[in-house]
């Protein structure tokens, strides 16, 4: 066990590196000049952008200005924005909101995920199964621009039962919207991972014997069957976690979180290549990170696997 | 999730692909052994009664119908229009209304079909056939390729897709070079593929794993059969089946995030037509001309629900233990 | 100029920005009058964007922390609402005999928010230190025209890419002399009537001497001098301001804490707005002014002003194909401004009919003879130019709402002159930049022009006289450049004006560019508001409004 987790701590240093320097160089070897519409409707003073290049080592070659970048970022110096805001500091502001949405998304997920998949798996083609298949699909295929739009001017506006915009401060009660509009997409899958577990498992051997043992109904599926049925479900729940760690573009923009999609959506926009960078760092490690421990919770649920 | 796998890696990262929509659980169905063509008449026999096949199967035909001869549903250009009309709602000549160009917004959802489904079916087949072949390659060659291949995967789905997306086009959209529809559409195709190969590329590797080792192939094996004969005749048919079943819903994401980062501004763009673009443009006007973003947004939600109803309805046929 | 700038990012109406001077309010509702016990200790917000430069006069060039600025310091000058010509603010008196030499005196009393004097020196060392272009700030260009500025800021001599600025030769620009505390004295290097009104520009403000200290830390936690003091920052959140209790000029605020909310999507910001999360919005959305439906939302709480910023579509003269006359009038012919100002803006942007603003001192009305719509007279310039083979591309940054219009453009064109023509967006205003900075356009693109203060002299100087600052397509006509000069260096406004006017119809025979539509600003405040008035951009008069 031990050796499996350094094994993987090891492997985690070149993935780290690749992704990190991808993105290095997506954001900074692009022709064009990240300044250059930084002064309205006149040419920037050749001055400003000399400047700005010195300070950012633009002039240097790449694999130059990212091995910069990578020791001050080990320092924990994540640099500054073209405004010189401290992009540390924008991270850290920007993250717990992340974090927040997240495990509300989750919960939403989890809650009505489960129920439906639970529900249809238990009565298979009848009509309620049909009616989850549908309607999860529904809002799978909906795109959450529209979800959100909707919901944020009927809700928030017509009907004023919510706020429209989450506040700085992001309390949970403000985003059990946001969640379900975020949420809502994984839906569709938790409920029908739920689903075919509860259906495959219905059929094996320890439930007809606990069945035949004469186990009321209620037990059987609450203690047997669930618990058995809800790996698979559990470890794509936390796989679907560490995405959602990654921040949430769009449902971040439509409600006004203060997210890190957010931040690095304005920043992809505004050539802010550092914070860009930055941003992508920080969720490279919290997704590698996440990995390991569902790989590791995985296991830890289903005894039959084992490490190599 | 029958089938934990030797490696708890391969097994446990399921099918995450589309960022904001990761995507389904992948199945990876227990690998079926004996006679391929058996199986797929047994699988035929069980899709065959099933009506959500049905249904699927010929909203996907109506589809690519409408993809490919766009003007079998409307003589209307969807390019002209008179701005003295515009913002119109639904009438007996512009059926479902008319946008802030005045232009026939039934005409633009049939033709916008045409990069959406071509842009999705594109950027699927890539990422199935390039993805696929390196997990075959990873899978059945083991060892450092093996390794080398996985880490550099892993450097691929260490992006987070929506943002890696907007990035690759950002920085490769040709500015000012009046790109040429194909390029546009092949742009969006190529940045999805980059992102999601090693989904595809895991599937097929986890597959090879399964059944590398089973008892025909190594039967076959020491029979002198060649590693490439072994693989496209033995431990391909094999995999097909949960490759299939991915590509279809694959397809389903993949047209939702073309309309994603149509909506975001960097997806394709206009001259270019599509339902993701037609929404971007509408969503200022839901309170004037909803038809504007309802209609591409039906026929988006429509498309998306009939590939994955497509791949449900395989994936059950295909999994012995849902019959 | 602020004016285009990535205000975009959320996808604004575009543009609207900071500086200069408007006229008439449109239907001013200001919402009646305010309680002012509730006033003296109360709070509001309005919308805003994310600051993206430090917060230094010097630096900043966009609308996202202009804003801020502008609200934070008070400059010599100020330009009025409802536009005419600038007052004094932080001067006392601003005297010249010869448009070449100004002495000016300052209001005594005056402090920073630090408690410090405000000086003669604090602007003169404000001024040299933007100038100096070592210290690479953006706005440096504004002091060209006073005596040594060529010795502060080096150019790049080539004009682009990698070839470093030289540096220049002294740090200080020699036509400014400190008198005393509050006199100083500033030579231009060669007649310049209007001068003074330029003084209004955030450029032009004053800084304390913790600014010289420290200039990283002064753009977080910038001083200024202006009503309200700086709080706290909180990145894509809010800017917090204060009233500044020791302010000694007239325009003090009645409120006590403004909060500037910091939105990415102006949809939600609206919906605040509407909710009564939000107190004022200097522009809604494009959802709310399609069918003039802000309105109904906002009952009695929409004002409507207009904005010195001429919508504009440039052509690149140093491609071949757009080098005829003809041509170039052929387009602006084809153009149905009134169509497009209908239909697309619902009329919140009116046809553009003259070459610089209309609210603009010193603006000939109507001098714009090709902004009608005459297709037959377009076909025939048209032909005499000798037709257009090529697809006639029109640009324009994809990251504001610039599309539906320059699609209408395209197809106005199209549609008038028969040939083929189509719009497209580049992705963002920075590459959009880019190109035109390089000469690289290959069809013509929108640009907009918002007036730096309030005089016609801002619509020639920098847009048609050879090497103006924004003269992006390289337009070159002697007879324009001797006719600024000379007015320029006349006696008196009217006399600089009648040149300047002599030169736009000179422009208007060669159509480097053409207007097509005006700007308007469409803002809509909360319930709790009272007495309110915008600026001169349409920005919220803080010094007035009350609350309820």
């Amino acid at each position: 066990m031990g050796r499996y987790v350094l094994r993987r701590l090891l492997q985690l240093i070149p993935v780290f590196v690749g992704t990190t320097f991808l993105i290095y160089w997506l954001v900074w070897a692009v022709p064009g000049d990240p300044f250059a519409g930084k002064c309205g409707e006149r040419r920037c003073p050749d001055a400003y952008i000399d400047k700005m290049t010195e300070l950012y080592s633009l002039d240097q070659p790449l694999p130059v200005q990212y091995f910069k970048y990578m020791s001050n970022l080990l320092q924990g110096d994540f640099g500054t924005t073209f405004g010189g805001q401290d992009v540390g500091a924008l991270i850290a502001a920007a993250y717990p909101n992340t974090a927040k949405l997240a495990v509300v998304a989750l919960l939403v997920e989890a809650l009505i995920g489960l129920t439906a998949g639970v529900l249809s798996g238990l009565r298979r083609n009848g009509f309620l199964d049909n009616l989850v298949l549908v309607s999860t699909l529904f809002l799978l295929a909906l795109p959450t621009f529209v979800t959100g739009f909707l919901l944020q001017w009927f809700l928030g506006v017509k009907l004023g039962v919510i706020r429209p915009t989450v506040s700085a401060e992001a309390n949970f009660s403000e985003l059990i919207v946001p969640g379900f509009v975020l949420g809502s997409i994984s839906l569709a899958y938790v409920a029908r991972l739920a689903r075919t577990s509860i259906a495959e498992n219905r059929r094996s051997d320890y439930v007809r014997t606990a069945i035949a043992k004469g186990l009321p109904m209620r037990r059987v599926v609450g203690i047997h069957l669930l618990r058995n049925s809800l790996i698979p479900v559990v470890t794509y729940l936390g796989t679907d976690l560490g995405a959602l760690m990654g921040g949430a573009i769009v449902t971040e923009g439509i409600f006004q979180i203060n997210g890190i999609g957010r931040t690095a959506y304005r920043a992809i926009v505004t050539k802010e290549g550092g914070t860009v960078v930055s941003v992508v760092v920080i969720l490279v490690l919290v997704y590698l990170f996440m990995n390991l421990l569902i790989d590791l919770l995985y296991a830890a649920l289903d005894p039959r696997i084992r490490y190599e | 999730m029958s089938d934990p796998g030797e490696n708890v890696e391969a097994a446990v990262r399921p099918g995450v692909a589309p960022g904001g929509l990761h995507t389904a659980e992948t199945p990876v169905p227990a690998p079926a052994t004996g006679k391929p063509r058996g199986q797929f008449a047994d699988v035929w026999a069980e899709l065959r009664r099933k009506p959500m096949f049905w249904i699927s199967a010929f909203l996907i035909l109506v589809f690519l119908v409408m993809a490919a001869f766009p003007s079998l549903f409307t003589s209307i250009d969807p390019d002209q229009g008179s701005l003295r009309d515009n913002l119109q709602g639904p009438s007996k000549d512009a059926w479902f209304g008319r946008d802030i160009q005045g232009r026939d917004i039934y005409a633009r959802t049939i033709y916008g079909a045409q990069a959406s489904i071509v842009v999705s079916v594109i950027a699927t087949l890539g990422t199935v056939l390039i993805g696929g072949f390196i997990g075959v390659v990873s899978g059945y060659i083991g060892g450092w390729v093996d390794g080398l291949l996985s880490r550099i995967a892993d450097v691929f789905f260490g992006l987070p897709f929506l943002l890696g997306a907007l990035l690759i086009l950002f920085t490769f959209n040709p500015p000012g070079s009046a790109p040429s529809k194909l390029k546009v559409e092949a742009l969006v195709a190529v940045s999805l593929m980059v992102l999601s190969w090693p989904v595809s590329m895991r599937i097929m590797r986890s597959a090879v794993l399964s059944v590398k080792e089973a008892d025909y192939i190594v039967a076959a094996r020491a029979l002198g059969a060649s590693p490439f004969r072994i693989v496209l005749r033995h431990v391909i048919p094999n995999c097909l089946a949960s490759m299939l079943v991915y590509s279809t819903i694959l397809i389903g994401s993949f047209i939702g995030a073309e309309a994603t980062l149509s909506y975001l501004g960097v997806g394709l763009k206009s001259p270019a037509m599509s339902w993701g673009i037609m929404i971007n443009e509408a969503q200022q006007f839901l309170r004037d001309v909803p038809g504007w973003l309802f209609f591409p947004a039906a026929f988006l939600v429509t498309a998306v629900l009939a590939f994955v109803m497509l791949g449900e309805s395989i994936r059950e046929a295909l999994d012995p233990k849902l019959r | 100029m602020r004016g285009s700038t990535p205000r975009n990012v959320a996808a604004g109406l575009a543009a609207v920005a900071i500086v200069a001077a408007a006229a008439g309010c449109g239907d001013n509702k200001d919402g009646g009058s305010g309680d002012s016990a509730k006033t003296a200790d109360g709070a509001i917000s309005m919308h805003g964007v994310q600051p993206q430069n430090p917060l230094i006069p010097g630096m900043t060039t966009e609308t996202g922390g202009g804003k801020i600025i502008d609200y934070m310091f008070s400059g010599l000058m100020r330009y009025p609402a409802g536009g005419g010509n600038p007052e004094k603010l932080a001067a006392e008196s601003m005297e010249t005999t010869d448009s070449k030499v100004y002495k000016i005196k300052l209001k005594s009393g005056m402090k920073f928010h630090d408690g410090t004097p405000v000086n003669a020196k604090s602007f003169v060392d404000a001024w040299n230190w933007a100038a100096y272009s070592p210290n690479g700030a953006p706005n440096g260009t504004f002091f060209n025209e006073i005596d040594g500025y060529k010795d502060v800021h080096g150019e790049d001599p080539d004009g682009e890419g990698p070839k470093k600025a030289p540096t220049p030769t002294a740090k200080e620009m020699k036509g400014l002399k400190v008198v005393d505390d509050l006199n100083f004295e500033v030579t231009l290097s060669a007649p310049f009537s209007i001068w003074p009104t330029k003084t209004g520009y955030a450029a032009f403000m004053p800084l304390p001497e913790s600014f010289f200290k420290d200039t990283a830390a002064f753009g977080k936690k910038p001083v200024g001098n202006g009503p309200v003091s700086f709080v706290s920052w909180q990145d894509n959140v809010e800017v917090k301001l204060t009233r500044f209790a020791d302010y000694s000029l007239d325009d003090k605020v009645k409120v006590k804490d403004v909060t500037v909310k910091l939105y990415q999507q102006d949809s939600a910001a609206y919906a605040d707005l509407q909710a009564g999360n939000l107190d004022f919005m200097e522009q809604v959305p494009i959802s709310a002014l399609a069918g003039q439906k802000w309105k109904s939302d906002l009952p009695d709480r929409a004002i409507e002003t207009n904005i010195p910023t001429n919508g504009i579509i440039a052509f690149p003269l140093y491609d071949k194909r757009f080098q005829n006359a003809d041509l170039r009038k052929a387009v602006s012919l084809a153009i149905d401004r009134q169509l497009i100002s209908d239909k697309i803006f619902f009329g919140s942007r009116p046809p553009a009919d003259s070459w610089a603003n209309p609210s603009t001192p010193g603006n000939p009305s109507a001098s714009c003879s090709v902004c009608k719509y005459d297709t037959a007279e377009a076909k025939k310039l048209l032909e005499k130019a000798g037709g257009f083979s090529d697809e006639m591309v029109f640009y324009y940054n994809a990251d504001s709402s610039h599309k539906e219009w320059m699609e209408a453009v395209a197809n106005s064109v199209r549609d008038g002159l028969g040939i083929k023509a189509r719009a497209e967006g580049v992705p963002t205003f920075a590459v959009f930049r880019q190109m035109i900075d390089e000469r690289k356009m290959k069809g013509p693109y929108r640009a907009a022009w918002q007036q730096d203060y309030p005089d016609v002299e801002n619509w020639v100087g920098p847009l048609y006289v050879t090497g103006g600052s924004s003269n992006d397509g390289d337009y070159s006509n002697k007879q324009v450049d001797a006719l600024y000069k000379e007015g320029t260096s006349a006696k008196d406004l009217e006399g600089a004006h009648a040149k300047f006017a002599e030169a736009l119809k000179i422009v208007d025979a060669d159509v480097p560019s053409v207007p097509v539509y005006v700007y308007k600003s469409q803002a809509g405040f909360g319930t709790r508001l009272a007495n309110v008035k915008v600026d001169h951009v349409g920005e919220l008069d803080i010094s007035a409004v009350e609350l309820k």
